[in-house]
C-alpha cells in the first residue's frame, strides 16, 4: 500500500530539482499564509462577498490585473532563469528538459495569462466609465469570464508542482506535441489550460462589443466615441472570429492525444501543417487582439498630457478597423519557409506589409497630437513616449520579416525573438502600464509615486533595448531560438552576456514598480479630484474610485471630449447649483456561480489531464448543474433607492 | 533634472553596446550578411534594400518625435503655439496616408519579384550539372545521403564550389527547419514530404548549418559542418569515404534513428531507395489506420 503511494507520488509531483523543491515550500508556505491571515483576520466572508462573488466590473477588472501582475513575476523569473542559463556559453544551470519546459511557459503565461488579463482588467475598469455606463452588458457572464481565466490560469500553472510542465514550445506545433514525441501530461495542461480560460476570453468578447454598441450614455454616438473603446471595439471583433478557431484546434489536437485521433499525426493521415495553419489563423490576430488597445490606451494618454484634441480621430477609427480585419489575413507568413510556393508568400508578404500602413498613420496621428499641444512628462506619457520610440523600431523590422525570400534567413532566429519581444513589450506592455499608471488613481482613489515610477520607467527602457537589441545581431549571427545552450565558437558570446544583463535590469524595474506601488499606499495621497490628469473623458468627471453605480446620474454627451468640453463650458458659465433628478438605479446582483462553476471547470480539466474520468465527469456534472441553477434564478437584480444614492454620494463628494 | 540624467545613462550605455560590437569583431560574426553564394547574397541584398527603405520613413519620423517633443514640452515662458483644438488637416492626413502606401508599393514589387525569383524549389542557372543530396532529419542529428555517389554522411556535408547543389529535405522525426546560413534561407524538414531547396557555395570554404525548429531535447546539438571544396578534391573524399568507411544498412539506420545526439559519421553506402521509404512511410493514404510501429514493420519488410 505505502510502495503503491509513493510510487504514484513521484509520477503525480515534479520531482529531482532543487528549484522546484523551493518553489514548493514557497507555494505551500503562501497558502498556509493567506489562510491563516484571512481566518485571524476573519476576512473570508468579506472575501466571498466583496471580492468572489462580485460582478461590478471594476472589482473584476482588479482582480485581472493583479493577476496578471503574478503571471507577469512568473514569466519574468522564467525569462530571467532562460538569460541566465545563455548568458554564456555551455553553461549548465539548466537541463535541455527544464529550459524547454521554461520557454514554452514563459511564452504561453506572457501571452495568454500575463497580456490578455491585463487588457481584459483594464477593459473592464475603464470601457463603462468612458461610455458612461453603469456597468457591462452582461456583468453575470462578466464574472464567469474572469473566473473561468482565474481556474484555466491555475490549471496551467499547476502543471509546474503537478505532473510536469509542457516543453512544446508556446504554440505547440505537432507532431511534437502529439503523443508520439511527447507522451507526458504536460502537454494536456497546456490544453486545458488555455481551453478553459480561452472560453472566457469569447465571452469577454462577446461581452464588450455588446456593452459598447448597446450601452453608451444617451448622445454618446459612436462617432462620439472615446478611443479606447473603439480600440476595445476593434480588438473584441478579432477575438470574437479568432478565438472559436483557437478552440477548435486545440480540442482536435486533444482528440488526438486522448482519443488516439489522426488530425496532426504522422501517421493514420494525419497533416501537422493542418495544424500550423490553424493555429496562427488564431495566432496572429491574437497579437493584434493585444496591440490594439494599447493603440487605444496612447491615443487617450497623448491628448490628455499634450492637452490637445486627439488628431485625425476618423483616421485614428478607420486604422484600427483596417487592422483587425487585415490580422486574419496574413498568417501565412509565420511559415514561409515551408514551401507553400512562390505566389501564397507573395500573397501573404503583401497582406502582413500592408498591416504597416494604418500603423504608420497612427503613428502620425499621435506626433501631431503633440504638435502645437502643451506636453508634460508624467509617468503615463513617459510610457507613451517610451512606446512610440520602440515600436517604430519592432515595427521596422516587422517589415523586414515581411520580405517573404528575405524571411527564409530571419526565420527562427534571434531577429525574430527580438523583434516579436520589440513589439509585444514595447507596443503591448508599455500600453498597458501607461495605462494602468494612468487609470490607477481612478481605480484605488491615490496616485501612484512619481519619482519610483519614473524609475521604473527608465529601468525597463534600458533593459529592454540592452536586453533586446543584441539580439537582432546574434539572429545575423545565425543564433536559433530554443537552444538551450550553444559553443565558444560561434562568437555568440558576448551578445547573449548583453542581454542578460539587460534582462536583469528589467528584473530590476519590476522590482521598482512593486516598491512604487508598496511606498505609495504607505504614504498616501489621496486623489479628491477625481480628475487628477486634468483629463478630457467621462471616467474623469465621477469621484475616485468610482462609487459601485459609477454614475449617479447618466450623463448627456454632445461631443468627443465631454469632460474637458463640460469643464470649459463651467469656466464660462459656473454650474447653476440645482442638482440633476435622482432616480432608483438598476443594478446585478453579486453571485457565487461564477466561481463554483469555474472550479468544476477545473475539476473537469484537471480530470481530463491524469485521465481520471470519475473526476472529468462529477466536473462537467458540477458545471451543468451550475447552468441550471442560474438559468432558474430569477431573483438577479435589484434597485439602489434614491435615498442610498443621496448618502453615498454626499459621503464621497463630502 | 531627471531626464537629462537618465538620457546620458542611454547615451552611454548604447555607446557601450556600439563599443563591444566593433572591437570583439562581431561584425564579423554575423554572417548572414557574410554570404558565400547567391541565394545567400540575393537574400542580404533584400535585406539590405528594405532596409533602407524603411529607414526613409522611420528615421525622420523619430527626429521628428524628439523636434516635436521638446518644442511642444510644457514650460513658461514658450514661444510654440498652442492650438488645443486643431485635430483635422486633410492635407497632412493625405500625406501620411500617402508616403507608407508608396513605400509599401515599392517594398511589395520588390518582395514580389524577389519571392518568385528566390523560390526554394527553383533551380539555379548553371551550366554544371545539379548535384543532389538528399537529407533526412532525425532525432536529433542530420542524415545526408548522396543518391550519384552512393555515400551517406551524418552532420557534415561536403560538396564541390560553384555546382548547384539539389538538396532534397525530409524528416523522419518532429518537423525542423535545415539552415546553412551563409548559403541562403532556411527549408522546412518535414515528415510524409520531400521539400526542395536549391543554394550553391561561390567559394572553398568551411561553413556551419543548423537545424532550426524546436524538436525536443538535443535539439542544441543539431549542427553540422558544411564544406565546399574544389571538385577534384570533393571526388577524391568521395573515393575516400567508399573505400573506408562501413555500409549503412536498414538496421543501422534503425539504429541512427533512434533519438539521440550524434558524432560526424560516414558510410560507404546505404540501402537503395531509404531516402523514398523515409519519405512515403508517412503519406500513408495506402497506410491508413496503421500505427506508427506498424508502418515501420511493413516498409522495412519491402
Amino acid at each position: 500500500m505505502w510502495e503503491n503511494v509513493k510510487s504514484f507520488a513521484s509520477e503525480f509531483f515534479v520531482t529531482g530539482d532543487p528549484l522546484i523543491y523551493g518553489a514548493d515550500i514557497s507555494i505551500v508556505l503562501t497558502i498556509i499564509g493567506i489562510v491563516f491571515g484571512l481566518t485571524y483576520f476573519k476576512k473570508w466572508g468579506w472575501l466571498w462577498r466583496e471580492w468572489l462573488t462580485t460582478v461590478d466590473h471594476k472589482k473584476i477588472g482588479i482582480m485581472y490585473i493583479l493577476s496578471a501582475f503574478l503571471m507577469l513575476f512568473r514569466g519574468g523569473v522564467d525569462a530571467l532563469l532562460m538569460r541566465a542559463q545563455l548568458a554564456m556559453p555551455e553553461l549548465n544551470l539548466l537541463a535541455p528538459d527544464h529550459y524547454n519546459q521554461i520557454f514554452t511557459t514563459h511564452g504561453v503565461i506572457m501571452i495568454l495569462f500575463m497580456a490578455m488579463p491585463f487588457m481584459f482588467g483594464l477593459f473592464n475598469v475603464v470601457v463603462p466609465l468612458q461610455i458612461g455606463a453603469r456597468d457591462v452588458a452582461y456583468p453575470f457572464l462578466n464574472a464567469l469570464s474572469f473566473w473561468l481565466f482565474f481556474f484555466g490560469a491555475m490549471l496551467f500553472n499547476l502543471s509546474f508542482v503537478i505532473g510536469g510542465s509542457p516543453d512544446s514550445g508556446w504554440l505547440a506545433y505537432p507532431p511534437y506535441s502529439e503523443r508520439m514525441f511527447n507522451p507526458g501530461v504536460g502537454q494536456d495542461f497546456y490544453i486545458w489550460g488555455i481551453q478553459i480560460s480561452g472560453i472566457g476570453s469569447l465571452m469577454t468578447g462577446i461581452n464588450f462589443i455588446v456593452t459598447i454598441l448597446k450601452m453608451r450614455a444617451p448622445g454618446m454616438k459612436l462617432m462620439k466615441m472615446p478611443m479606447f473603446p473603439w480600440s476595445v471595439l476593434s480588438s473584441c471583433i478579432a477575438i470574437i472570429f479568432s478565438f472559436p478557431i483557437l478552440t477548435a484546434t486545440l480540442a482536435l489536437l486533444f482528440l488526438d492525444r486522448y482519443l488516439g485521433a489522426h488530425f496532426f499525426t504522422l501517421d493514420g493521415g494525419g497533416n501537422p501543417m493542418m495544424y500550423i495553419n490553424l493555429i496562427w489563423m488564431w495566432g496572429h490576430p491574437e497579437v493584434y487582439i493585444i496591440v490594439l488597445p494599447a493603440f487605444g490606451i496612447y491615443s487617450e494618454i497623448v491628448s490628455t498630457f499634450a492637452k490637445k484634441k486627439l488628431f485625425g480621430y476618423k483616421s485614428m477609427v478607420y486604422a484600427m478597423m483596417i487592422i483587425s480585419i487585415l490580422s486574419f489575413l496574413v498568417w501565412a507568413h509565420h511559415f514561409f519557409t515551408m514551401g507553400s510556393g512562390a505566389d501564397v508568400n507573395a500573397f501573404f508578404a503583401l497582406t502582413t506589409m500592408l498591416i504597416a500602413i494604418p500603423t504608420g498613420v497612427k503613428v502620425f496621428n499621435w506626433l501631431f497630437t503633440m504638435f502645437r499641444g502643451k506636453i508634460t512628462f508624467e509617468t503615463p506619457m513617459l510610457w507613451t513616449l517610451g512606446f512610440i520610440v520602440c515600436f517604430l523600431v519592432g515595427g521596422m523590422t516587422g517589415v523586414l520579416l515581411s520580405v517573404a525570400p528575405a524571411d527564409f534567413q530571419f526565420h527562427n532566429s534571434y531577429f525574430l525573438v527580438a523583434h516579436f519581444h520589440n513589439t509585444i513589450i514595447g507596443g503591448v506592455v508599455f500600453g498597458y502600464f501607461a495605462g494602468l499608471y494612468y487609470w490607477w488613481p481612478k481605480l484605488f482613489g491615490f496616485k501612484l509615486n512619481e519619482r519610483i515610477g519614473k524609475w521604473a520607467f527608465w529601468f525597463w527602457n534600458i533593459g529592454f533595448y540592452a536586453c533586446f537589441m543584441p539580439q537582432y545581431v546574434l539572429g545575423l549571427m545565425g543564433m536559433t531560438r530554443r537552444l538551450v545552450t550553444y559553443g565558444w565558437d560561434k562568437g555568440w558570446w558576448e551578445m547573449n552576456l548583453v542581454s542578460t544583463i539587460g534582462a536583469g535590469l528589467m528584473g530590476i524595474a519590476f522590482l521598482f514598480q512593486v516598491w512604487q506601488i508598496v511606498y505609495s499606499v504607505k504614504h498616501l495621497q489621496k486623489d479628491e479630484t477625481g480628475d487628477p490628469w486634468n483629463g478630457r473623458t467621462l471616467e474623469w468627471s465621477i469621484p475616485s474610485p468610482a462609487p459601485y453605480y459609477n454614475f449617479a446620474t447618466l450623463p448627456q454627451v454632445s461631443s468627443q471630449d465631454e469632460w474637458w468640453e463640460e469643464k470649459q463650458r463651467r469656466e464660462r458659465e459656473p454650474l447653476s447649483l440645482a442638482p440633476p433628478k435622482l432616480e432608483p438605479i438598476h443594478m446585478p446582483k453579486n453571485s457565487g456561480i461564477p466561481f463554483v462553476m469555474s472550479m468544476f471547470w477545473f475539476a473537469a480539466g484537471f480530470g481530463f489531464v491524469f485521465d481520471w474520468l470519475w473526476l472529468t465527469i462529477s466536473g462537467l456534472v458540477g458545471v451543468a448543474v451550475c447552468m441550471l441553477v442560474h438559468s432558474f434564478n430569477y431573483d438577479t437584480d435589484y434597485y439602489i433607492p434614491v435615498e442610498d444614492i443621496k448618502r453615498t454620494e454626499a459621503a464621497i463628494r463630502g | 533634472m531627471k531626464r537629462p540624467n537618465a538620457l546620458r545613462w542611454f547615451a552611454s550605455l548604447s555607446m557601450l553596446v556600439l563599443l563591444l560590437l566593433m572591437t570583439t569583431g562581431c561584425t564579423e560574426s554575423m554572417i548572414v550578411l557574410d554570404p558565400k553564394g547567391p541565394i545567400a547574397e540575393q537574400q542580404r541584398d533584400l535585406m539590405i534594400i528594405s532596409t533602407i527603405l524603411t529607414s526613409l520613413v522611420i528615421v525622420p519620423v523619430l527626429i521628428l518625435t524628439v523636434i516635436i517633443v521638446w518644442r511642444y514640452r510644457d514650460r513658461t515662458g514658450r514661444k510654440a503655439k498652442y492650438a488645443p483644438d486643431w485635430e483635422h488637416s486633410t492635407k497632412l492626413e493625405v500625406i501620411w496616408w500617402g508616403i507608407p502606401i508608396i513605400i509599401i508599393t515599392v517594398l511589395g514589387l520588390i518582395t514580389i519579384k524577389g519571392t518568385y525569383a528566390l523560390e526554394p524549389s527553383k533551380p539555379l542557372e548553371s551550366d554544371k550539372k545539379p548535384l543532389t543530396i538528399q537529407v533526412t532529419s532525425l532525432d536529433w542529428k542530420w542524415l545526408f545521403q548522396y543518391p550519384e555517389q552512393g555515400i551517406a554522411t551524418v552532420n557534415a556535408v561536403n560538396f564541390p564550389e560553384g555546382v548547384p547543389i539539389r538538396f532534397e529535405i525530409t524528416a523522419d522525426s518532429p518537423m525542423n527547419s535545415f539552415w546553412i546560413p551563409q548559403l541562403g534561407g532556411q527549408m522546412y524538414a518535414m515528415s510524409g514530404m520531400a521539400m526542395t531547396l536549391y543554394l550553391q557555395a561561390d567559394e572553398r570554404g568551411e561553413y556551419w548549418g543548423s537545424g532550426a525548429n524546436f524538436t525536443g531535447k538535443e535539439f542544441a546539438k543539431m549542427y553540422f559542418d558544411v564544406k565546399s571544396t574544389s571538385q577534384e578534391e570533393f571526388d577524391q573524399w568521395v573515393s575516400e569515404v567508399k573505400a573506408s568507411s562501413p555500409a549503412l544498412t536498414l538496421e543501422g539506420y534503425q539504429q541512427l534513428a533512434e533519438p539521440a545526439a550524434s558524432d560526424v559519421k560516414t558510410f560507404s553506402a546505404f540501402p537503395e531507395g531509404l531516402f523514398y521509404m523515409t519519405v512515403t512511410k508517412y503519406a500513408s493514404s495506402h497506410n491508413h489506420g496503421l500505427s506508427w510501429e506498424d508502418i515501420q514493420k511493413i516498409k522495412i519488410q519491402e
